[in-house]
Parts: structure tokens; sequence; C-alpha cells
């Protein structure tokens, strides 16, 4: 075999609490489409960011065509041919592509000879880009394509392509194939990172694939199935239950064809979504993050209101047009998924904290005053029956660590004795400590009647937790299956988005 | 060399409230060679500038004086602040809420009904929020930005009082100079220290500071504030609604924008003239952020700003020296606050040109 074009040895990278890349191996050939497959939080844009020189490894060799180098900025990356086209783009909108072009090449070419270099690049590769358009009437797809031949210009030997489909249509899709088989053809090498499995099956030569930050099998992916993909991907051993949930009651929580248009680029339409949450039931809502959960969220929890009150009820009363007060009087709790900014607000006592998310359902207002003494019992009680590490509840909320806020972020909701809970991303970022007392806290809770709904990435989570498992991809929601029938195979197919429509048949009996 | 500003890990408290102290001692070290380079004695300008003006009863009242609309304007805008609302027109809502408030001076110029003062209170603060719920209105409709909205009105607002003193409100009897009649006894805020001219209007900026620090930190209106200010994700989560918080700020800036404004002509002033304010609505900003956006703070913040106007004056009698020393004064103390404040949060590092920025131009 050839010397390979770009190769890591062991490489490594810590982040506090938790080790992002553990001695991963590497090894890209000139010409070849590599994919890095896995799910969020695997490591896969830790080790992009390393080789495109944003952060440095702890430890671990990489060496570019043969000879050791240290890439040390990404500027450094792009002068050795090195380029990345990232998930959101850099572009001014005021401006046209040759200008945004202009702008990122410093002492390049400029003017009508610049304009020649994209035509023809842009010829070349079929990506049919008018130098002289403004970059706003570009769509999203074009877009991306100004971004490639911005990258193409300093005539890369690897381009790094950062989950490149999540913004497009699946025809905008096909035709990005069509440029990125052409370019490996050339001999430019991809490194294509993605956790569609379908694509990658389609176009990729190679795939490496990551699990919590170590390299956990290498394939060739053209003879794969999305099955054994999946499989590699999220790891065979899924626990049952732990729980023996108590068998459900009446439906606390009820969404009916909620749907949502998204409002900007970045964000998720959300279509036709429905699913009853029962009381004493854990039902849990899976996918890789940024399929609409984060949307989703601020509905239920009437951040956003939707445009009938028909679509949403806690406990029997259709509340879709109901702002955040009055479905927390109707019962609901609620964690969000950033804990500090949105759950919480740093600069704050533990004191105003309490109060923020537990004024409505704990009294702590009499008529338009703050009752701080009531807040601080409540405060106070929070932490200590959910074993909140802190100096004192006077201290700034922004001061814990994130499994202590957690914990009193979820205790302050659980005191309120809520019918509904709505949780996302429960034990995001938390410790191993943390993240068991606040799975024993959600168990506890819905032991005691209430309907939990639990929106999370982490599916050793789910599995632990819920009764009912449903997977959110692209803006839309499976049905639900039984924890019980779910395999590996299932869930990491509905999560890939493949097969989402047949599926649908396997439906619980619930 | 490159210089970046890293933020910091830790924020003193401490700290926070020493700035304004800080920027107070460097403008007056500033001050100092201001002054010397001018080619006046240093120290005799600063005392004369300083310390002369309320160096007796009458000095001190006439600070007072000046505070009171500096105090109730800033504690308004302070709200806003706080809450990312940028009023930046409290100028116009000044001006606006003389004029509504005078109005009815000018149509029952004879009248001598004892509710007068009271209604006209009552007009200022209704035309100041007037005023305000324009950018309101251009803000939470269209999303415009209120700092410009705010801000140009200003003008506008002044040339509604010019073309009313010049014109259809100029007193009949007054040798055809642009300004209103004086205002009756009953139109007039009464003095509370005899021998000054310290009106009643101190007592409401009191008032207000006092309203506006138990509101901020034991209502729940002000809660919801502080929270929209420094989380706006965390506020939606409590169930504040950011179009009505924008409404609810804006409106009372503006409403005590314009008491302060009709206080003013119904005090000090005493009729409606084409000058009714030396820019309190501007320097209340400073104030407000002197203050730390703290009613408690604005009211020593106010008594600062109130002594540079007064000292400005002095030094212009005294000494010849420019009247605009007292701008000059003014800005330096919120450029002070403004970089120290930037240190606190930030320390600045110093990176020699390596790697990075010679690999950035190839």
């Amino acid at each position: 075999m050839s010397t390979p074009l770009l190769e890591l040895k062991g490489v490594t990278k810590a982040f506090p609490g938790v080790v992002a890349n553990d001695t991963i191996d590497l090894s890209i050939a000139e010409g070849e489409i590599h994919a890095l497959l896995g799910e969020n939080g695997a490591g896969k844009s830790t080790l992009v960011k390393i080789i495109y020189g944003y952060y440095s490894a702890d430890a671990g060799d990489m060496s570019w065509l043969g000879e050791a180098v240290k890439v040390s900025s990404p500027a450094h990356a792009r002068q050795i041919g090195i380029g990345m086209v990232f998930q959101h783009f850099s572009l001014f909108d005021a401006l046209s592509v040759r200008e945004n072009i202009e702008l990122a090449i410093a002492a390049g070419k400029t003017g009508d000879e610049l304009s020649e270099d994209i035509i023809e690049i842009s010829t070349t590769y079929g990506l049919g880009l008018d130098p002289e358009r403004d970059v706003f009437s570009l769509s999203v797809g074009e877009r991306q394509r100004v971004e490639i031949v911005r990258c193409l210009l300093q005539s890369p030997k690897l381009l790094i392509m950062d989950e490149p489909t999540s913004v497009l249509t699946p025809q905008e899709a096909d035709n990005l194939f069509e440029v990125l088989r052409k370019l490996a053809d050339q001999g430019c090498a991809v490194l294509y990172i993605s956790h569609k499995l379908e694509e990658i099956r389609r176009l990729c030569h190679h795939a490496t694939i990551l699990r919590h930050g170590k390299v956990v099998a290498q394939c060739d992916p053209t003879k794969e199935d999305t099955r054994s993909l999946a499989e590699m991907m999220i790891g065979k051993t899924l626990k049952p239950p732990a729980y023996e949930l108590k068998q459900t009651g009446a439906e606390k929580l009820v969404v009916r064809n909620l749907s949502r248009n998204a409002e900007t680029e970045r964000s998720i339409s959300l279509s036709d979504i429905s699913f009853d949450v029962c009381e004493g039931e854990i039902f849990g809502i899976a996918g890789v993050a940024g399929n609409g959960q984060t949307e989703l969220m601020e509905m239920l929890s009437g951040e956003i209101l939707a445009d009938d009150d028909s679509v949403i009820s806690i406990d029997g009363v259709a509340c879709g047009r109901r702002g955040v007060r009055a479905r927390r009087q109707l019962g609901a709790a609620i964690v969000p998924e950033e804990r500090l900014g949105h759950g919480a607000v740093g600069s704050m006592s533990l004191v105003e904290n309490a109060f923020l998310g537990g004024h409505r359902r704990f009294n702590l207002t009499r008529g338009l005053w703050m009752n701080y003494a009531n807040a601080r019992k409540f405060a106070q009680q929070t932490c200590d029956d959910y074993d909140v590490r802190h100096a004192g509840i006077q201290v700034d909320a922004g001061s814990l660590s994130g499994g202590n806020l957690q914990k009193f972020l979820i205790g302050r909701e659980i005191l309120q004795e809520p019918l509904v809970m709505l949780a996302s991303q429960p034990t995001w970022g938390v410790d191993a400590g943390s993240q068991l007392a606040i799975h024993k806290a959600l168990l506890d809770l819905a032991a005691r009647g209430t309907a939990v709904l639990v929106i999370s990435q982490d599916l050793d989570e789910l599995l632990e937790l819920c009764n009912r498992v449903a997977v959110m991809f692209a803006g839309k929601l499976s049905e639900p299956h039984q924890v019980a029938d779910l395999s590996a195979e299932k869930i990491g197919l509905l999560m890939g988005g493949a097969e989402l429509e047949s599926a649908k048949g396997v439906a619980n009996a619930h | 060399m490159r210089i970046k500003l890293v933020p910091r890990q830790t924020h003193s408290k401490v700290m926070t409230w020493m700035t304004p102290v800080m920027a107070l001692v460097l403008s007056l070290l500033s001050g100092t060679v201001m002054f010397s380079l001018l080619g006046y004695p240093p120290l005799e300008s600063l005392y004369a500038f300083f310390i002369s003006p309320i160096s007796d009863l009458y000095g001190l009242s006439e600070l007072f004086i000046k505070a009171t609309p500096l105090a109730i304007i800033a504690v308004g805008l302070a709200m806003g602040f706080r809450a990312n609302v940028w009023n930046i027109g409290a100028e116009g809502q000044f001006t606006i809420g003389a004029l509504t408030g005078s109005a009815l001076v000018i149509y029952f110029p004879e009248s001598d009904n004892v509710l007068m003062l009271p209604a006209m209170l009552i007009l200022g603060v209704a035309g100041g929020m007037a005023w305000a719920s324009i950018p309101a209105f251009l803000k939470t409709r269209f999303n415009t930005n209120e700092i410009l909205t705010s801000l140009l009105l200003v003008y506008v607002a002044i040339l509604i009082l010019s073309t009313l003193v010049h014109g259809p409100w100029k007193d009949p009897a007054g040798y055809n100079f642009p300004e209103s009649v004086i205002f009756q006894d009953v139109a007039t805020l009464p003095i509370i220290v005899p021998g000054t001219r310290l009106h009643f209007g101190a007592i409401f900026a009191l008032l207000v500071v006092a309203t506006g620090w138990v509101l901020f930190s034991r209502t729940l209106a002000g809660f919801q504030v502080r929270v929209s200010g420094l989380a706006p994700h965390a506020a939606r989560y409590t169930g504040v609604r950011s179009d009505r918080m924008v409404w609810y700020v804006l409106l009372g800036a503006g409403g005590l924008a314009g008491l302060a404004g009709i206080i003013e002509v119904a005090g000090p002033i005493g009729q409606v003239q084409p000058l009714i304010s030396p820019g309190y609505g501007f320097a209340a900003i400073i104030v407000a952020f002197l203050g730390r956006l703290h009613p408690l703070g604005i009211l020593f913040a106010s008594l600062v700003l109130a002594l540079s106007y007064l000292g400005g004056e002095f030094v212009q009698i005294k000494l010849g020296l420019p009247l605009g020393i007292a701008g000059v004064f003014q800005g330096m103390l919120l450029f002070f606050l403004l970089s120290c404040d930037v240190l606190i949060n930030y320390r600045v590092e110093f990176r020699r040109p390596g790697t990075k920025s010679s690999a950035s131009s190839a």
C-alpha cells in the first residue's frame, strides 16, 4: 500500500470530564471518500477540529504525505492542503459570490481573474456558480457550493465535509455527491462526517466508526448494510430496562398533529407529530440532536405557541395557544436542555433560581411581591432533597458544577409534584453520580404517577428509563415502540432516517 | 503584536461597585491634565469645579435641583437597560412630558384650581409614555432598533417644543420673546427650603428612587426585568413575554422622563422656554450606568452628574473657561467607567505575531 495522504496515530484529546478522542488511528488515501461515522458526542467533531488545526491533540502523531506534521491553525491547515466546509456557512449575504471568496483567500487573485477561476472550477465540477450573484439570492445548496469552491480554489488534497447534507434537500444532496465523486476521481480525498447511514453507503469508499471517543470499527460501507452500520455505531449491548414500570393510566400529555415551520435556515420544521404520555409512564424521544427536538420542546413548554389549542393537551385541557405560566398552572414542570441561560440564570443566586422555576406552582409570590423567605426555604429543600453540593444557597447558580446544577433544576421541578414532567437531555454532560441520582429521581417521580417525557440523545439512558421510545428524525416522530421490543438495529435505523416508513408497521401493541 | 480581550472566569462584586469610584478618580486626574494644558492652575480649577459650587446652602440646593430630573430619568432608564431595552431618547420623552403637562397652564392660565398641579404631573407622565410608545410599537411590531428610533424622536420632540414656543404658546404679553406665560402659583411646585429654589420635585425623586429599589429587588415584575436582561431564554422559560417586557420598560422609562420634564418646567423654570433641558435625558444615561443600574447607586450618581453641570457653570463664571467643560467631564466619566468595566470583565492578552497571524496571510 502506498503512503497514505493523512495518517493519525494514537490521537487523544481530553476535555474536563470527558475524553473526546481516545487513541484514535485513522488513515486516508488519496482520492478516497472516507466516512467518519458516529453518534452525537462520539468525538467526530473534535477529531476533525484537530486535523484542521482548531484544537491541538494532547497526545498522538499526525503525518501528512508521509511526513510528521503539527497543524497549528486552520490557516496552516489550508496552507498544507486541507480544506473544510462547515455545517454552518460563514458568508456575507450582501456581497457577491466573488467578493465572498475574495475576502476569504487573502493575497490571492482578485476581480475578473478570480471570476474566471471560479467559473473554471465551477464548470469542471458541475457546480454551476455565477460569481456575480449576490449571496442572499442563493439557495442553501448553492451557498454550500460557494464554500466548496472557496476551498477548491486553494487546491486542497483533503476536503473535510462536516454533516454537509444536514441542510440540504435530497436533490441537492444528490448533486453534492456527484461533485464529491468527481473530486475523488481527480485525486482529492474527502473526509465525510455524517450519521446518515444510507448516504455513507452510497458515497463512501471506507468508513471509520467512532463510539465514545474510540474507533470501534473500520469497514467498507458499500459491503455493509444500514443494519450492520447501525450496530457498529450504537453498539450491540443494549441493556434491558432495569425497572419494571407500572402499567399506565390516563393520558396526561396528549400531542396531536403538531406542526411548525422552520423560522430560519438552521431550525427544523416539525411535521405532524402525535404522541401521548400516560400517568406513571416515562416516554422517551430519541434522535440525533438537531432533528427537531429543540423545536418540539419549545412548543411543549409553551415558549413558542401553536396556532391551535387542540394540538397539545395537559391533563385533558387543550393548551396549544397558552403560554408557559398557564401550562405550569395545569401541572407541567419543565427542565430545558440548556442549563445555564435557559433553565437557570448563572449570575443569579440559587434562591432566585428556585423562584424562577418554582414561583407559579410553589406560591412564592404574594400578590406582586416575591416571597423571599419561602423562596429560600424552597431552594434549601431542593438542595437538601436532591443532594446539591453548594457553598450556600446565596451563591450564583453559575458557580455550581454541571451535575449539581442539573440536580438542582430537576429537584426544583420535581418538588412541584407535577402531573407532567418535560425533561430535555436531563443528564447531558453531567458526572456519573449525578446521572444516577437524576435517573432515580425521574423513576420515582413516574412511580408516583407523573407522566414523564424525556428527550435524550443517550440511548442507554432512554432504554434504562423509558417504557416506550419514539425516534425523531428530520422533524418527524416515529411510532412509539415498547422498549422491550427494541433492538439496536431498529433504533439505529430510525435514528439514521432509514426505512422510517416501513418501521411504522412495527408499532407497539400498547 | 495582537491584542486580545479574554473573558475573566470570575467577576468580583466589590470591583463592580469600585469602578464608578475609579472612573471618578481617573476623570479628576485627566481633568488636572486638561486644566494645565489649557493654561489654568489645575488644583484651583478643580476646586472651583467640584468644591466651590456646593460650599453653601444655596449651592447645595442647586445641586439637588439638578440631580432631581437626572435621578428620576435614570431610574426609568436603568429598568430598561437591565432588560436589554436601550432607550436613548429620554431627552425627547422629557420634552414631550414637559409640553403635555404645560398644556393645561397654557389653555387655563387664569385657573386657580388646586388640582391643576396633580393634573399637570399626570399629563406629563402620560406624554412621556406616549412618546416612548412609538419606539415600543416599532420595536415589537417591526423589530426596529429602539436605539435609533428613540434617539431620532428626541429631535422631533425638540422641534415640536420650538414650534410651540415660537408660535401658538408664545406669551401674548411677552414682548415677542419665544416663551410661554409664567406659570401661576397653583401650577408651580412649592419650595421646600425657604430662601432657595429647592422645590417639591426633589421629594418625587426620592420617592422614585425608593420605589425603583423596591420594585427591582422585591417584586415579581422587577425580577422578570432582571431575568429578561440576564438571560432572555430563561425569561421566556419563566413565562415572560418579551414583547410585553419591551412595552413595560419603555412606557415606564418614558413616563418617568415625562414626569421629570413637567417637574422641571413646573419647578425651577416656571414657564415653557425653547431650552428646557441642558441634556438631562442624555446625562441620565451616564447616571444610570455610573449608578450600576441600581436605584441607590443612581441617587449618588445623579449628584455627581449634577455637580458637573454646576461646576461647569462655575468655572465659566470664575475662570472664564468654556461651558463645554461640563460635557467633557461627563464624557470622561462615562468613558473611564466603561473602560474600567471592560478591564474588570476581561483581561488583556498581548500576542506575538506567530504562526497564526503569518499563516493567515498565505
